[in-house]
Protein backbone atom coordinates (compact mmCIF):
# COMPACT_ATOMS: atom_id res chain seq x y z
CA UNK A 1 0.00 0.00 0.00
CA UNK A 2 2.88 2.28 0.96
CA UNK A 3 4.18 2.08 -2.80
CA UNK A 4 0.95 3.18 -3.81
CA UNK A 5 0.65 6.22 -2.13
CA UNK A 6 4.68 7.24 -3.07
CA UNK A 7 3.80 6.62 -7.12
CA UNK A 8 0.81 9.12 -7.76
CA UNK A 9 -1.90 7.09 -9.88
CA UNK A 10 -1.78 8.30 -13.84
CA UNK A 11 -5.53 7.94 -13.60
CA UNK A 12 -6.54 11.29 -13.37
CA UNK A 13 -8.64 14.08 -15.27
CA UNK A 14 -5.57 16.14 -15.76
CA UNK A 15 -3.55 13.19 -17.24
CA UNK A 16 -1.73 14.40 -20.58
CA UNK A 17 -2.75 11.81 -22.83
CA UNK A 18 -6.60 11.33 -21.62
CA UNK A 19 -6.77 15.16 -22.62
CA UNK A 20 -5.09 14.55 -26.22
CA UNK A 21 -7.44 11.65 -26.73
CA UNK A 22 -10.41 13.52 -25.54
CA UNK A 23 -9.49 16.37 -28.01
CA UNK A 24 -9.06 14.13 -31.14
CA UNK A 25 -12.17 12.03 -30.25
CA UNK A 26 -13.91 15.57 -30.30
CA UNK A 27 -12.38 16.68 -33.81
CA UNK A 28 -13.19 13.51 -35.42
CA UNK A 29 -16.59 13.69 -34.56
CA UNK A 30 -16.89 17.41 -35.75
CA UNK A 31 -15.40 16.33 -38.56
CA UNK A 32 -17.79 13.00 -39.32
CA UNK A 33 -20.88 14.95 -38.22
CA UNK A 34 -20.01 17.74 -40.97
CA UNK A 35 -19.48 15.04 -43.70
CA UNK A 36 -22.89 13.45 -42.39
CA UNK A 37 -24.58 16.87 -42.94
CA UNK A 38 -23.02 17.35 -46.32
CA UNK A 39 -24.39 13.58 -47.41
CA UNK A 40 -27.93 14.72 -46.19
CA UNK A 41 -28.01 18.24 -47.30
CA UNK A 42 -28.10 16.52 -51.09
CA UNK A 43 -30.71 13.83 -50.23
CA UNK A 44 -32.91 16.60 -48.46
CA UNK A 45 -32.24 18.75 -51.38
CA UNK A 46 -32.89 16.57 -54.32
CA UNK A 47 -36.37 14.96 -52.77
CA UNK A 48 -36.81 18.40 -51.53
CA UNK A 49 -36.74 19.94 -55.64
CA UNK A 50 -38.54 16.74 -56.51
CA UNK A 51 -41.18 16.91 -54.28
CA UNK A 52 -41.66 20.64 -54.99
CA UNK A 53 -41.44 20.48 -58.31
CA UNK A 54 -43.24 17.20 -59.01
CA UNK A 55 -45.26 17.11 -56.19
CA UNK A 56 -48.16 19.00 -58.46
CA UNK A 57 -48.11 16.69 -60.66
CA UNK A 58 -48.18 13.72 -58.43
CA UNK A 59 -51.43 14.83 -56.75
CA UNK A 60 -53.16 15.46 -59.92
CA UNK A 61 -55.23 11.71 -60.79
CA UNK A 62 -55.22 12.40 -64.42
CA UNK A 63 -51.56 11.16 -64.04
CA UNK A 64 -52.57 7.59 -63.23
CA UNK A 65 -55.06 7.29 -65.53
CA UNK A 66 -54.28 9.88 -68.45
CA UNK A 67 -51.90 8.56 -71.40
CA UNK A 68 -49.00 10.61 -72.28
CA UNK A 69 -49.75 13.77 -74.10
CA UNK A 70 -48.51 15.62 -76.90
CA UNK A 71 -47.18 18.82 -76.34
CA UNK A 72 -49.77 21.51 -75.40
CA UNK A 73 -52.45 19.06 -74.46
CA UNK A 74 -53.62 17.37 -71.18
CA UNK A 75 -52.56 14.28 -70.20
CA UNK A 76 -50.39 11.66 -67.80
CA UNK A 77 -48.05 9.25 -67.37
CA UNK A 78 -50.75 5.83 -67.38
CA UNK A 79 -48.98 4.07 -70.08
CA UNK A 80 -45.51 4.85 -69.01
CA UNK A 81 -46.46 3.67 -64.99
CA UNK A 82 -47.61 0.36 -66.54
CA UNK A 83 -44.89 -0.30 -69.17
CA UNK A 84 -42.20 0.16 -66.19
CA UNK A 85 -43.98 -1.80 -63.97
CA UNK A 86 -44.66 -4.69 -66.63
CA UNK A 87 -40.93 -4.97 -67.77
CA UNK A 88 -39.91 -4.52 -63.96
CA UNK A 89 -41.74 -7.49 -63.14
CA UNK A 90 -40.74 -9.83 -66.57
CA UNK A 91 -37.03 -8.52 -65.93
CA UNK A 92 -37.12 -9.43 -61.92
CA UNK A 93 -38.78 -12.62 -62.92
CA UNK A 94 -36.71 -13.65 -65.05
CA UNK A 95 -33.34 -12.45 -63.37
CA UNK A 96 -34.08 -13.53 -59.82
CA UNK A 97 -34.27 -17.04 -60.23
CA UNK A 98 -30.91 -17.18 -62.36
CA UNK A 99 -30.00 -15.23 -59.42
CA UNK A 100 -30.58 -17.09 -56.89
CA UNK A 101 -29.67 -20.43 -58.42
CA UNK A 102 -25.92 -19.10 -59.81
CA UNK A 103 -25.51 -17.66 -55.94
CA UNK A 104 -26.03 -20.76 -53.99
CA UNK A 105 -23.47 -22.65 -56.67
CA UNK A 106 -21.14 -20.17 -55.45
CA UNK A 107 -21.78 -20.26 -52.09
CA UNK A 108 -22.72 -23.87 -51.72
CA UNK A 109 -21.48 -26.30 -54.20
CA UNK A 110 -18.85 -24.25 -55.72
CA UNK A 111 -16.67 -23.76 -52.32
CA UNK A 112 -13.51 -25.64 -53.76
CA UNK A 113 -13.28 -25.01 -57.51
CA UNK A 114 -12.16 -22.60 -59.38
CA UNK A 115 -15.08 -22.00 -61.37
CA UNK A 116 -16.98 -20.50 -58.50
CA UNK A 117 -13.88 -17.94 -58.63
CA UNK A 118 -13.79 -17.32 -62.08
CA UNK A 119 -17.93 -16.59 -62.02
CA UNK A 120 -17.47 -14.65 -58.79
CA UNK A 121 -15.36 -12.17 -60.67
CA UNK A 122 -16.68 -12.15 -63.78
CA UNK A 123 -20.15 -10.97 -61.38
CA UNK A 124 -18.43 -8.20 -59.49
CA UNK A 125 -17.18 -6.75 -63.42
CA UNK A 126 -20.81 -7.32 -64.54
CA UNK A 127 -22.14 -5.70 -61.50
CA UNK A 128 -19.91 -2.49 -61.74
CA UNK A 129 -20.60 -2.43 -65.63
CA UNK A 130 -22.46 0.58 -66.67
CA UNK A 131 -25.93 0.10 -67.96
CA UNK A 132 -25.60 1.40 -71.40
CA UNK A 133 -23.55 -1.43 -72.15
CA UNK A 134 -25.97 -4.02 -71.18
CA UNK A 135 -28.94 -1.71 -73.32
CA UNK A 136 -26.18 -1.64 -76.30
CA UNK A 137 -25.45 -5.62 -76.04
CA UNK A 138 -29.35 -6.29 -76.04
CA UNK A 139 -30.05 -3.84 -78.93
CA UNK A 140 -27.31 -5.51 -80.88
CA UNK A 141 -27.98 -9.00 -80.02
CA UNK A 142 -31.34 -9.26 -80.26
CA UNK A 143 -33.31 -5.57 -81.43
CA UNK A 144 -30.94 -5.75 -84.42
CA UNK A 145 -31.84 -9.44 -85.16
CA UNK A 146 -35.43 -8.94 -85.10
CA UNK A 147 -35.11 -5.46 -86.39
CA UNK A 148 -37.77 -4.04 -83.77
CA UNK A 149 -38.01 -2.62 -80.10
CA UNK A 150 -39.68 -4.47 -77.74
CA UNK A 151 -40.78 -5.00 -74.22
CA UNK A 152 -39.42 -8.20 -73.60
CA UNK A 153 -35.92 -6.63 -75.14
CA UNK A 154 -36.77 -3.86 -72.28
CA UNK A 155 -36.95 -6.87 -69.62
CA UNK A 156 -33.84 -9.09 -70.66
CA UNK A 157 -31.97 -6.07 -70.45
CA UNK A 158 -33.49 -5.36 -66.71
CA UNK A 159 -32.86 -9.20 -66.07
CA UNK A 160 -29.42 -8.78 -67.03
CA UNK A 161 -29.04 -6.10 -64.61
CA UNK A 162 -31.10 -7.93 -61.65
CA UNK A 163 -28.86 -10.93 -62.40
CA UNK A 164 -25.71 -9.91 -60.54
CA UNK A 165 -27.19 -8.51 -57.64
CA UNK A 166 -29.18 -10.95 -57.13
CA UNK A 167 -26.91 -13.16 -57.39
CA UNK A 168 -24.01 -11.31 -54.91
CA UNK A 169 -27.00 -10.87 -52.15
CA UNK A 170 -27.84 -14.64 -52.48
CA UNK A 171 -23.52 -15.74 -52.12
CA UNK A 172 -23.09 -13.75 -49.63
CA UNK A 173 -26.54 -13.93 -47.77
CA UNK A 174 -25.92 -17.94 -48.08
CA UNK A 175 -21.74 -17.98 -47.06
CA UNK A 176 -23.11 -16.13 -43.87
CA UNK A 177 -24.85 -18.84 -42.62
CA UNK A 178 -23.23 -20.89 -39.88
CA UNK A 179 -20.52 -24.14 -41.62
CA UNK A 180 -22.05 -25.37 -38.17
CA UNK A 181 -25.76 -25.60 -39.15
CA UNK A 182 -24.28 -27.03 -42.37
CA UNK A 183 -22.59 -29.83 -40.80
CA UNK A 184 -25.37 -30.49 -38.47
CA UNK A 185 -27.80 -30.98 -41.33
CA UNK A 186 -25.30 -33.14 -42.57
CA UNK A 187 -24.81 -34.98 -39.46
CA UNK A 188 -28.32 -36.53 -39.96
CA UNK A 189 -27.47 -38.07 -43.43
CA UNK A 190 -29.44 -35.64 -44.96
CA UNK A 191 -28.23 -34.84 -48.26
CA UNK A 192 -26.89 -31.50 -49.71
CA UNK A 193 -30.22 -30.33 -52.07
CA UNK A 194 -32.56 -30.76 -49.04
CA UNK A 195 -30.23 -29.21 -46.54
CA UNK A 196 -29.89 -26.50 -49.00
CA UNK A 197 -33.62 -26.09 -49.38
CA UNK A 198 -34.98 -26.35 -45.53
CA UNK A 199 -31.71 -25.02 -43.64
CA UNK A 200 -29.74 -22.48 -45.67
CA UNK A 201 -32.22 -21.10 -47.80
CA UNK A 202 -34.59 -20.88 -44.49
CA UNK A 203 -31.74 -19.34 -42.22
CA UNK A 204 -30.50 -16.54 -45.40
CA UNK A 205 -34.47 -15.91 -46.89
CA UNK A 206 -34.67 -12.28 -45.64
CA UNK A 207 -31.08 -11.60 -46.87
CA UNK A 208 -32.10 -12.94 -50.30
CA UNK A 209 -35.56 -11.36 -50.20
CA UNK A 210 -33.81 -7.84 -49.15
CA UNK A 211 -31.31 -8.41 -52.61
CA UNK A 212 -34.14 -8.82 -54.75
CA UNK A 213 -36.28 -5.76 -53.57
CA UNK A 214 -32.79 -4.10 -53.85
CA UNK A 215 -32.34 -5.05 -56.88
CA UNK A 216 -36.03 -4.04 -57.99
CA UNK A 217 -35.52 -0.99 -56.87
CA UNK A 218 -31.89 -0.54 -59.00
CA UNK A 219 -33.60 -1.47 -62.15
CA UNK A 220 -36.68 0.58 -61.66
CA UNK A 221 -34.90 4.10 -62.36
CA UNK A 222 -32.59 2.47 -65.35
CA UNK A 223 -33.06 4.82 -68.36
CA UNK A 224 -30.09 3.40 -70.84
CA UNK A 225 -31.15 0.00 -71.17
CA UNK A 226 -34.79 0.79 -71.72
CA UNK A 227 -33.55 3.80 -74.62
CA UNK A 228 -31.98 0.94 -76.85
CA UNK A 229 -34.60 -1.96 -76.33
CA UNK A 230 -38.18 -1.09 -75.24
CA UNK A 231 -37.73 2.58 -76.79
CA UNK A 232 -41.03 4.35 -75.33
CA UNK A 233 -44.72 4.52 -76.77
CA UNK A 234 -46.69 7.30 -76.82
CA UNK A 235 -49.66 4.85 -76.14
CA UNK A 236 -50.93 1.93 -74.44
CA UNK A 237 -49.93 -1.51 -75.31
CA UNK A 238 -49.75 -4.62 -73.96
CA UNK A 239 -47.92 -6.63 -76.55
CA UNK A 240 -44.71 -7.08 -75.28
CA UNK A 241 -43.38 -7.68 -78.79
CA UNK A 242 -43.93 -4.32 -80.00
CA UNK A 243 -41.91 -1.13 -78.26
CA UNK A 244 -43.69 -0.06 -74.44
CA UNK A 245 -43.52 3.15 -72.90
CA UNK A 246 -41.70 3.11 -69.67
CA UNK A 247 -41.11 6.22 -67.06
CA UNK A 248 -37.44 6.77 -67.01
CA UNK A 249 -37.38 6.83 -70.76
CA UNK A 250 -40.16 9.15 -71.10
CA UNK A 251 -39.07 11.42 -67.97
CA UNK A 252 -35.72 11.36 -70.33
CA UNK A 253 -37.73 12.78 -73.61
CA UNK A 254 -39.77 15.50 -71.78
CA UNK A 255 -37.29 16.98 -69.54
CA UNK A 256 -35.41 17.48 -73.07
CA UNK A 257 -38.13 18.69 -74.63
CA UNK A 258 -38.98 22.42 -74.46
CA UNK A 259 -42.63 22.33 -73.80
CA UNK A 260 -43.72 23.30 -69.85
CA UNK A 261 -46.42 20.67 -69.36
CA UNK A 262 -44.04 18.08 -70.49
CA UNK A 263 -41.64 18.97 -68.05
CA UNK A 264 -44.24 19.21 -65.11
CA UNK A 265 -45.10 15.67 -66.33
CA UNK A 266 -41.56 14.83 -66.49
CA UNK A 267 -40.95 16.00 -62.56
CA UNK A 268 -43.66 13.99 -61.76
CA UNK A 269 -42.61 10.77 -62.66
CA UNK A 270 -39.43 11.94 -61.30
CA UNK A 271 -41.01 11.85 -58.25
CA UNK A 272 -42.78 8.83 -58.24
CA UNK A 273 -40.28 6.84 -59.13
CA UNK A 274 -38.13 7.95 -55.99
CA UNK A 275 -40.45 8.10 -53.64
CA UNK A 276 -41.15 4.09 -55.09
CA UNK A 277 -38.24 3.54 -54.57
CA UNK A 278 -37.53 4.95 -51.26
CA UNK A 279 -40.69 2.65 -50.22
CA UNK A 280 -38.83 -0.51 -51.57
CA UNK A 281 -35.59 0.05 -49.56
CA UNK A 282 -37.92 0.87 -46.26
CA UNK A 283 -39.33 -2.09 -46.60
CA UNK A 284 -36.09 -4.42 -47.47
CA UNK A 285 -34.74 -2.72 -44.36
CA UNK A 286 -37.66 -3.53 -42.14
CA UNK A 287 -37.74 -6.65 -43.19
CA UNK A 288 -33.93 -7.26 -42.36
CA UNK A 289 -34.37 -5.49 -39.01
CA UNK A 290 -37.19 -8.28 -38.20
CA UNK A 291 -34.95 -10.78 -38.78
CA UNK A 292 -32.44 -9.35 -36.51
CA UNK B 1 -24.01 -40.17 -10.98
CA UNK B 2 -26.33 -37.38 -9.22
CA UNK B 3 -26.86 -33.86 -10.59
CA UNK B 4 -25.56 -32.27 -7.39
CA UNK B 5 -22.07 -34.07 -7.51
CA UNK B 6 -22.01 -33.13 -11.24
CA UNK B 7 -22.74 -29.54 -10.31
CA UNK B 8 -20.28 -29.76 -7.71
CA UNK B 9 -17.60 -31.12 -9.39
CA UNK B 10 -17.77 -28.34 -12.07
CA UNK B 11 -18.02 -25.32 -9.99
CA UNK B 12 -15.40 -26.38 -7.33
CA UNK B 13 -12.80 -28.90 -8.41
CA UNK B 14 -11.81 -31.66 -6.40
CA UNK B 15 -9.02 -33.44 -6.09
CA UNK B 16 -8.55 -35.59 -9.22
CA UNK B 17 -8.36 -38.93 -7.24
CA UNK B 18 -11.65 -38.37 -5.81
CA UNK B 19 -13.08 -37.53 -8.71
CA UNK B 20 -11.94 -40.68 -10.12
CA UNK B 21 -13.33 -42.67 -7.58
CA UNK B 22 -16.54 -42.66 -8.83
CA UNK B 23 -19.73 -44.69 -8.73
CA UNK B 24 -17.69 -47.60 -10.68
CA UNK B 25 -19.86 -50.81 -10.50
CA UNK B 26 -17.89 -54.08 -11.25
CA UNK B 27 -19.62 -54.93 -14.09
CA UNK B 28 -17.79 -51.82 -15.85
CA UNK B 29 -14.61 -52.62 -15.26
CA UNK B 30 -13.90 -54.59 -17.91
CA UNK B 31 -10.22 -54.80 -19.07
CA UNK B 32 -9.96 -53.35 -22.46
CA UNK B 33 -8.94 -55.98 -24.34
CA UNK B 34 -12.48 -57.56 -23.45
CA UNK B 35 -14.51 -54.81 -24.44
CA UNK B 36 -17.47 -55.70 -27.19
CA UNK B 37 -16.13 -53.26 -30.38
CA UNK B 38 -19.43 -51.26 -31.77
CA UNK B 39 -16.30 -49.84 -34.04
CA UNK B 40 -13.25 -51.03 -34.91
CA UNK B 41 -10.43 -48.25 -35.56
CA UNK B 42 -7.17 -49.43 -37.09
CA UNK B 43 -4.36 -47.76 -38.42
CA UNK B 44 -6.42 -44.36 -38.69
CA UNK B 45 -3.85 -41.41 -40.70
CA UNK B 46 -5.83 -38.12 -41.33
CA UNK B 47 -4.42 -35.35 -43.15
CA UNK B 48 -5.71 -31.38 -43.59
CA UNK B 49 -4.50 -30.72 -46.69
CA UNK B 50 -0.41 -31.63 -46.22
CA UNK B 51 -0.60 -31.57 -42.41
CA UNK B 52 -0.73 -35.16 -40.92
CA UNK B 53 -3.53 -34.84 -38.00
CA UNK B 54 -3.96 -38.47 -36.65
CA UNK B 55 -0.52 -41.02 -37.47
CA UNK B 56 -1.75 -44.73 -36.66
CA UNK B 57 -4.25 -44.36 -34.69
CA UNK B 58 -5.70 -48.21 -33.59
CA UNK B 59 -8.72 -48.68 -30.51
CA UNK B 60 -11.89 -50.05 -30.16
CA UNK B 61 -14.95 -48.41 -29.53
CA UNK B 62 -17.33 -50.42 -26.63
CA UNK B 63 -20.72 -51.12 -27.60
CA UNK B 64 -23.05 -48.87 -25.74
CA UNK B 65 -20.35 -47.52 -23.05
CA UNK B 66 -19.34 -44.19 -22.89
CA UNK B 67 -15.86 -43.15 -24.12
CA UNK B 68 -13.86 -39.77 -23.69
CA UNK B 69 -11.30 -38.77 -25.90
CA UNK B 70 -9.15 -35.85 -23.98
CA UNK B 71 -5.81 -34.58 -24.76
CA UNK B 72 -4.50 -30.63 -25.41
CA UNK B 73 -6.00 -28.68 -28.07
CA UNK B 74 -4.91 -29.89 -30.89
CA UNK B 75 -4.13 -33.56 -30.55
CA UNK B 76 -7.13 -34.28 -33.03
CA UNK B 77 -9.44 -35.89 -30.67
CA UNK B 78 -12.16 -33.83 -32.73
CA UNK B 79 -10.58 -34.75 -36.09
CA UNK B 80 -10.96 -38.90 -34.97
CA UNK B 81 -14.60 -37.62 -34.00
CA UNK B 82 -15.26 -36.47 -37.07
CA UNK B 83 -14.30 -39.81 -39.14
CA UNK B 84 -16.33 -41.63 -37.53
CA UNK B 85 -19.32 -40.78 -39.65
CA UNK B 86 -17.19 -39.18 -42.60
CA UNK B 87 -17.86 -35.56 -41.90
CA UNK B 88 -14.38 -34.30 -43.12
CA UNK B 89 -15.74 -35.83 -46.81
CA UNK B 90 -17.80 -32.70 -46.89
CA UNK B 91 -13.94 -30.83 -47.60
CA UNK B 92 -11.94 -32.09 -50.27
CA UNK B 93 -8.56 -31.24 -48.83
CA UNK B 94 -9.28 -34.06 -45.63
CA UNK B 95 -8.96 -37.18 -46.18
CA UNK B 96 -8.74 -40.24 -43.67
CA UNK B 97 -6.32 -43.62 -44.59
CA UNK B 98 -6.66 -46.81 -42.70
CA UNK B 99 -10.17 -48.82 -41.05
CA UNK B 100 -12.79 -47.84 -39.29
CA UNK B 101 -14.98 -50.87 -39.05
CA UNK B 102 -18.26 -50.77 -38.18
CA UNK B 103 -20.26 -54.08 -38.40
CA UNK B 104 -17.43 -55.58 -40.63
CA UNK B 105 -17.44 -52.87 -42.80
CA UNK B 106 -15.11 -50.29 -43.57
CA UNK B 107 -16.64 -46.98 -43.09
CA UNK B 108 -13.93 -44.73 -45.29
CA UNK B 109 -14.20 -46.91 -48.43
CA UNK B 110 -17.68 -48.04 -48.28
CA UNK B 111 -19.60 -47.27 -51.22
CA UNK B 112 -22.83 -46.92 -49.28
CA UNK B 113 -24.04 -43.50 -49.37
CA UNK B 114 -22.02 -41.37 -46.66
CA UNK B 115 -26.13 -40.11 -45.71
CA UNK B 116 -27.09 -43.39 -44.53
CA UNK B 117 -23.90 -43.84 -42.57
CA UNK B 118 -24.42 -40.51 -40.72
CA UNK B 119 -27.92 -41.24 -40.31
CA UNK B 120 -26.62 -44.56 -38.28
CA UNK B 121 -23.63 -42.47 -36.54
CA UNK B 122 -25.34 -39.42 -34.62
CA UNK B 123 -23.63 -36.23 -33.82
CA UNK B 124 -23.82 -32.87 -31.43
CA UNK B 125 -21.56 -30.48 -32.03
CA UNK B 126 -19.92 -27.57 -29.66
CA UNK B 127 -21.94 -24.83 -30.71
CA UNK B 128 -25.64 -25.23 -30.23
CA UNK B 129 -26.90 -25.74 -33.65
CA UNK B 130 -30.55 -25.74 -33.74
CA UNK B 131 -32.00 -25.14 -37.29
CA UNK B 132 -34.13 -21.84 -38.24
CA UNK B 133 -37.48 -24.05 -37.61
CA UNK B 134 -40.02 -24.58 -34.55
CA UNK B 135 -38.84 -26.67 -31.93
CA UNK B 136 -41.04 -29.64 -33.32
CA UNK B 137 -39.69 -29.57 -36.82
CA UNK B 138 -36.36 -29.44 -35.42
CA UNK B 139 -37.00 -32.95 -34.05
CA UNK B 140 -38.89 -34.17 -36.86
CA UNK B 141 -36.60 -32.79 -40.02
CA UNK B 142 -34.19 -35.58 -39.62
CA UNK B 143 -36.66 -38.18 -38.99
CA UNK B 144 -38.64 -37.17 -42.14
CA UNK B 145 -35.18 -37.90 -44.00
CA UNK B 146 -35.82 -41.46 -43.84
CA UNK B 147 -39.33 -42.16 -41.95
CA UNK B 148 -42.94 -41.40 -43.18
CA UNK B 149 -44.71 -41.39 -39.96
CA UNK B 150 -48.64 -40.10 -39.61
CA UNK B 151 -48.95 -37.34 -37.28
CA UNK B 152 -49.51 -38.93 -34.34
CA UNK B 153 -46.80 -41.27 -34.63
CA UNK B 154 -44.61 -38.33 -34.78
CA UNK B 155 -45.82 -36.61 -31.96
CA UNK B 156 -45.09 -39.89 -29.64
CA UNK B 157 -41.51 -39.29 -31.62
CA UNK B 158 -40.98 -35.83 -30.85
CA UNK B 159 -42.21 -36.30 -27.33
CA UNK B 160 -40.06 -39.16 -26.23
CA UNK B 161 -37.17 -37.94 -28.05
CA UNK B 162 -37.50 -34.29 -25.75
CA UNK B 163 -38.08 -36.01 -22.99
CA UNK B 164 -34.77 -38.46 -23.13
CA UNK B 165 -33.26 -35.48 -23.42
CA UNK B 166 -34.92 -33.80 -20.57
CA UNK B 167 -36.45 -31.19 -22.44
CA UNK B 168 -39.82 -31.86 -22.75
CA UNK B 169 -41.34 -30.43 -19.51
CA UNK B 170 -39.42 -27.09 -20.58
CA UNK B 171 -41.04 -27.03 -23.75
CA UNK B 172 -44.17 -28.97 -24.41
CA UNK B 173 -46.14 -25.78 -24.05
CA UNK B 174 -44.05 -23.85 -26.95
CA UNK B 175 -43.39 -26.48 -29.68
CA UNK B 176 -44.10 -24.78 -31.95
CA UNK B 177 -41.56 -21.57 -31.08
CA UNK B 178 -38.57 -21.10 -33.16
CA UNK B 179 -35.79 -23.82 -31.76
CA UNK B 180 -33.31 -20.46 -31.96
CA UNK B 181 -35.62 -19.15 -29.05
CA UNK B 182 -34.52 -21.49 -26.37
CA UNK B 183 -31.59 -20.79 -24.14
CA UNK B 184 -28.16 -22.04 -25.00
CA UNK B 185 -28.60 -25.61 -22.26
CA UNK B 186 -31.96 -25.99 -23.89
CA UNK B 187 -30.80 -25.85 -27.62
CA UNK B 188 -28.37 -27.92 -27.02
CA UNK B 189 -30.45 -30.45 -25.05
CA UNK B 190 -32.71 -30.07 -28.92
CA UNK B 191 -29.83 -30.61 -30.62
CA UNK B 192 -29.05 -34.05 -28.58
CA UNK B 193 -32.84 -34.79 -29.11
CA UNK B 194 -32.91 -34.09 -32.71
CA UNK B 195 -29.91 -36.43 -32.81
CA UNK B 196 -31.69 -39.59 -31.21
CA UNK B 197 -34.83 -38.76 -32.71
CA UNK B 198 -33.04 -40.30 -35.54
CA UNK B 199 -32.43 -43.85 -33.68
CA UNK B 200 -28.67 -43.96 -34.95
CA UNK B 201 -26.67 -46.74 -33.23
CA UNK B 202 -23.75 -44.20 -32.51
CA UNK B 203 -23.97 -40.92 -31.08
CA UNK B 204 -21.16 -38.69 -31.30
CA UNK B 205 -20.62 -35.49 -29.22
CA UNK B 206 -17.89 -32.89 -29.76
CA UNK B 207 -17.58 -31.02 -26.66
CA UNK B 208 -21.30 -30.74 -25.77
CA UNK B 209 -20.78 -28.70 -22.96
CA UNK B 210 -18.17 -26.25 -23.75
CA UNK B 211 -21.15 -23.54 -24.30
CA UNK B 212 -22.66 -24.38 -21.55
CA UNK B 213 -23.22 -23.49 -17.95
CA UNK B 214 -22.77 -25.90 -14.94
CA UNK B 215 -26.51 -26.51 -14.30
CA UNK B 216 -27.05 -27.08 -18.17
CA UNK B 217 -23.22 -29.26 -17.93
CA UNK B 218 -24.92 -31.37 -15.33
CA UNK B 219 -28.01 -32.31 -16.81
CA UNK B 220 -26.16 -33.21 -20.38
CA UNK B 221 -23.76 -35.35 -18.10
CA UNK B 222 -26.93 -37.13 -16.80
CA UNK B 223 -28.09 -37.37 -19.97
CA UNK B 224 -24.95 -38.74 -21.13
CA UNK B 225 -24.83 -41.33 -18.30
CA UNK B 226 -28.64 -42.84 -19.21
CA UNK B 227 -28.25 -42.76 -23.03
CA UNK B 228 -25.55 -45.43 -23.24
CA UNK B 229 -28.39 -48.24 -22.02
CA UNK B 230 -29.43 -48.00 -25.65
CA UNK B 231 -26.17 -45.51 -27.53
CA UNK B 232 -22.56 -46.58 -28.24
CA UNK B 233 -21.58 -42.60 -27.08
CA UNK B 234 -18.11 -40.98 -28.04
CA UNK B 235 -17.23 -38.43 -26.42
CA UNK B 236 -14.77 -35.41 -26.75
CA UNK B 237 -13.75 -33.52 -23.89
CA UNK B 238 -11.63 -30.34 -22.77
CA UNK B 239 -12.84 -31.22 -19.13
CA UNK B 240 -10.93 -34.04 -17.46
CA UNK B 241 -13.51 -34.37 -14.50
CA UNK B 242 -16.11 -34.71 -16.95
CA UNK B 243 -14.58 -37.81 -18.65
CA UNK B 244 -13.80 -38.77 -15.29
CA UNK B 245 -17.56 -38.53 -14.60
CA UNK B 246 -19.76 -40.12 -17.93
CA UNK B 247 -16.97 -42.19 -19.60
CA UNK B 248 -16.37 -45.83 -18.95
CA UNK B 249 -13.12 -45.67 -21.26
CA UNK B 250 -11.12 -42.96 -22.61
CA UNK B 251 -8.26 -42.50 -24.61
CA UNK B 252 -5.45 -39.45 -24.11
CA UNK B 253 -4.04 -38.22 -27.36
CA UNK B 254 -1.55 -35.95 -28.08
CA UNK B 255 -0.17 -34.94 -30.99
CA UNK B 256 -2.43 -36.91 -33.41
CA UNK B 257 -1.00 -39.98 -31.54
CA UNK B 258 -2.99 -42.42 -29.31
CA UNK B 259 -0.86 -41.73 -26.13
CA UNK B 260 -3.19 -44.67 -23.70
CA UNK B 261 -6.64 -46.06 -23.84
CA UNK B 262 -8.26 -48.11 -21.14
CA UNK B 263 -10.50 -48.20 -18.69
CA UNK B 264 -11.24 -44.49 -17.05
CA UNK B 265 -10.62 -45.08 -13.87
CA UNK B 266 -7.37 -46.67 -14.62
CA UNK B 267 -6.55 -43.98 -16.85
CA UNK B 268 -7.52 -41.82 -13.89
CA UNK B 269 -5.91 -43.32 -11.41
CA UNK B 270 -2.92 -45.51 -12.33
CA UNK B 271 -2.20 -44.45 -16.07
CA UNK B 272 0.38 -46.40 -17.49
CA UNK B 273 2.57 -43.85 -19.34
CA UNK B 274 4.20 -40.33 -17.53
CA UNK B 275 3.06 -38.31 -20.07
CA UNK B 276 -0.75 -39.29 -19.39
CA UNK B 277 -0.01 -39.07 -15.85
CA UNK B 278 1.31 -35.21 -16.25
CA UNK B 279 -1.46 -34.07 -18.54
CA UNK B 280 -4.45 -35.75 -15.85
CA UNK B 281 -2.33 -34.46 -13.17
CA UNK B 282 -2.21 -30.91 -14.84
CA UNK B 283 1.83 -30.77 -15.13
CA UNK B 284 1.33 -30.67 -18.77
CA UNK B 285 -1.15 -29.06 -21.13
Amino acid sequence: MSAAEQVPSAIHSGNRLYRERKRTNFILLVISGVAIGFGLFWLVWILGTLLYEGGHALARATLYYQMTPPPGADGGLANAIAGSLVMVAAGTLIGTPVGILAGTYLAEYGRHGWLAGATRFLNDVLLSAPSIVIGLFVYSVYVAKVKHFSAWAGALALAMIVVPVVVRTTDDMLKLVPNTLREAAMALGCPVWKMITSITYKAARVGILTGVLLAVARISGETAPLLFTALNNQFWSTNMNAPMANLPVVIFQFAMSPYEDWHRLAWGGAALITLAVLVLNILARALFRKSD
Amino acid sequence: MSLTNASNATTAPRPMIQTAVRDASADETLPVADLKPKLRVSKLNFYYGGFHALKNVTLDIAERKVTAFIGPSGCGKSTLLRTFNRMYSLYPEQRAEGEILMDGENLITTKQDVSLIRARIGMVFQKPTPFPMSIYDNIAFGVRLFERLSRREMDERVESALGRAALWNEVKDKLSQSGQSLSGGQQQRLCIARGIAIKPEVLLLDEPCSALDPISTAKVEELIHELKSDYTVVIVTHNMQQAARVSDYTAYMYLGELIEYDITDTIFITPKKSQTEDYITGRFG
